[in-house]
């Protein structure tokens, strides 16, 4: 009956709209995009099996049952200490969602540069009318995707960030994104990065859970614009609970001489599915993505990527890696364009995997499109088990097969891993994989 | 401390030692020599532990123990050292954090606490010296980019620091050039000791120039066809060993 439970739960969805739509904030610019973009939705739906975007990430059971859909108050139970959140170093500017609605009681924004605005989306609607309609769904166009659809639609707050020309934040900001609550939910935060010519920034994302007890689905976007020459890290780091699913799309756009760099870093969750993309609309424009995801039971980690050459010298380097184990499974699907403009594009690609169990599984495709002719562009993917001659020759000076283990998978996590600017966070993620490798 | 007694070894169903005995005591140095082929790295293989390789008869004793029960870690822990003939090359793992978790692991095994971080750091430098290795070396990836002489003074370093009272150097001339040779036989001629043993495994006579050996073996078609003193290996050196051969045929 899988055409009958399609149909019920995009229905459901876009009725979820009329019913819900009165409440949502922003002004007729937004409320018609809002419109729009649940046209959109009805037209493409939720992907299904035959999805070429989706074809290893079966979304449809998701959305089986009928989940409580976002609105824009804080949950009932948010009386919880955001310190057990909270990164050392990181504290001083730090943005708290809680299931999608940004919670001043949590937040604390301190050490902001002068001029720098970081605020709750909602409130941003009406007071950073102009800004907000520059760049809102612009990057992420809701006729594209499912997800992107439904989060246009009905995304109602999120964590707004505007960096001025000229400016360079010295603390990171760090958003903390909390799902909590005991009834299924479907969860909507939307993020708006607006970094200025000159400027900098690092922004950290952590998905958390605190007490959830059901089901819950969050649909996460976050556009990125950097301007000429600004220079901003955005860092994921996703350690939802057992029964939370994420599907996070993160569609950046950057200008001329900028320089972007994005780290996923995936330790737990259910079931994620991450979109990145990334437009290069100017020239001399330097992109890393790195992705580093460690699974287990049955969880289940797709990172999907594109990145879009459009101007000529600009280089873009990819590096994801994956340790699976039990019966997980992981999708890496790396697109780049180098569009006829893109003369002198450097695009580089690796994805290498590690399966600890037999029962563990990747799928892996690159897929370069390249309509230039004079460039350097390079992929390369590589699925395997761990070294036995290593294993070996690591257990003959003594180390147990536990430890020789943890040392290599330590040292392939650390590829990734190194290339995380902002010390504490390093700290922290060293700590947290190391943890889960001596599970 | 090792009594090798009628080993027979192979590996995928083909015997490749076929009867192997072997006594070697505290402070001796052994060499075992033989033509390519004759079961030379069958042999470090099997001792180190490979588990590819299966012993389908005979024993072998380390102090007193079963040593072909213990795990390859445990052998390490008792005591024994394989200098491989081809060290892996393990990007990503730096040498000094897998000495620490090899000293301490091995500490553990014998009921001590893990070494003080100063000591450990002294130890290093003083055993580096052993090898001629510079600071840099040691603080690299295990064995990553290192040139042939490198990775085998490595292997010398990681002896020097493990202390063991076995070391099994399986063919640590190969790939040597007369400098790198000198260095890495001169680290070992440090490490001779009345409590420790050594099997020196060698297709060349050139090693034993410089470690010179209480007992030669010969090694060949699986058996050990000749024992002698240390002008054995310049006998071997002079007429090659077709008529150690020669011998066994007819034998």
């Amino acid at each position: 009956m899988t055409t009958a439970e399609k149909i019920g739960a995009d229905e459901r969805l876009i009725q979820g709209f009329s019913k819900n739509k009165a409440q949502l904030p922003g002004s007729k610019r937004i409320a018609s995009l809002r419109e729009q973009a649940i046209l959109d939705f009805q037209k493409l739906g939720l992907p299904g099996r035959k999805s070429e975007e989706y074809k290893y990430s079966n979304v449809q059971p998701l959305f089986k049952e009928e989940a409580s859909l976002v609105n824009t108050n804080l949950p009932a139970a948010n009386g919880f200490s955001i310190e057990q959140f909270q990164l050392p170093g990181l504290k001083e500017n730090t943005a708290v969602l809680v299931n999608g609605v940004f919670s001043p009681a949590h937040s604390s924004l301190n050490k902001l540069p002068k001029g720098v605005i970081v605020c709750s989306l909602k409130e941003a609607f009406s007071k950073n009318e102009k800004l907000v309609e520059q760049h809102y769904s612009k990057y992420a166009q809701s006729g594209t995707d499912a997800f992107l659809a439904l989060s246009t639609s009905f995304a109602g707050d999120g964590v707004f960030v505007y960096v001025p020309d000229n400016t360079i934040a010295e603390q990171a900001i760090h958003i903390i994104s909390v799902v909590t609550g005991s009834t299924p939910s479907l969860i909507f935060p939307r993020n708006l990065f607006i970094i200025g010519k000159n400027s900098g920034v690092q922004i950290v994302e952590s998905f958390a859970a605190h007490a959830l007890s059901a089901k819950s689905i969050c649909i996460a976007v976050t556009e990125v614009f950097v301007d000429e020459n600004a220079k901003a890290q955005y860092y994921k780091l996703q350690e939802d609970s057992g029964s939370a699913s994420l599907i996070s799309a993160t569609h950046a756009r950057q200008e001329r001489n900028s320089h972007f760099d994005t780290n996923t870093v995936t330790l737990s969750g259910e079931w994620i599915r991450n979109n990145l993309e990334i437009a290069l609309e100017g020239e001399n424009c330097e992109t890393h993505l790195n992705g580093l995801f460690l699974t287990e039971g049955k969880q289940h980690v797709d990172n999907h990527t594109l990145v879009d050459h459009r101007k000529p010298h600009c280089q873009s380097n990819q590096l994801y890696k994956g340790i699976l184990g039990d019966k997980s499974t992981g999708v890496f699907n790396g697109k780049i364009f180098v569009r006829p403009d893109a003369q002198k594009t450097n695009a580089y690609q690796s994805s290498r995997n590690i399966l600890l169990s037999d029962d563990a599984s990747i799928n892996t495709k690159p897929q370069l499109e390249i309509y230039a002719d004079d460039v350097k562009c390079s992929h390369g993917s590589t699925t395997g088990q761990l070294n036995e001659d290593a294993m070996f020759y690591l257990r003959s000076r003594g180390l147990s097969t536990d430890s020789a283990r943890n040392l290599l998978l330590s040292a392939f996590a650390n590829d990734v891993l190194e290339t995380v600017r902002i010390k504490e966070l390093k700290d922290h993620l060293d700590e947290l994989v190391r943890k889960r490798l001596e599970k | 401390m090792l009594q090798i007694k009628n080993l027979h070894a192979g590996i995928e169903g083909k015997e490749i030692l076929k009867g192997i005995n072997l006594d070697v005591k505290a402070g001796e140095v052994h060499a075992i020599m033989g033509p390519n082929g004759s079961g030379k790295s069958t042999l470090s293989s099997v001792l180190a532990g490979k588990e590819e390789y299966e012993v389908s008869e005979g024993e072998v004793k380390f102090k007193g123990k079963d040593l072909l029960e213990l795990s390859p870690e445990d052998r390490a822990r008792e005591g024994l050292f394989l200098a491989f003939q081809y060290p892996v090359e393990i990007p990503g793992v730096s040498n000094i954090n897998f000495l620490k978790t090899a000293i301490n692991e091995i500490r553990a095994y014998r009921g001590q606490g893990p070494m003080d971080a100063k000591e450990f750091l002294a130890k290093v430098k003083e055993k580096q010296a052993f090898v001629e290795m510079t600071g840099n070396l040691a603080n690299r990836s295990v064995n990553e980019g290192f040139s042939g002489g490198e990775k085998k003074r490595n292997e010398i370093f990681q002896l020097a620091m493990l202390e063991p009272v076995l070391a099994v150097l399986d063919e640590t001339d190969s790939g040597l050039d007369i400098d790198a040779l000198r260095i890495v036989a001169n680290g070992v001629n440090k490490l001779r000791s009345k409590d420790r043993a050594f099997v020196v495994i060698t297709h060349y006579q050139r090693l034993l120039d410089h470690i010179v050996p209480d007992v030669v073996h010969v090694l060949f078609d699986g058996k050990i066809v000749k024992s002698g003193g240390k002008e054995l290996a310049l006998e071997l050196e002079k007429k090659g060993y077709d008529w150690i051969k020669k011998e066994a045929a007819i034998a």
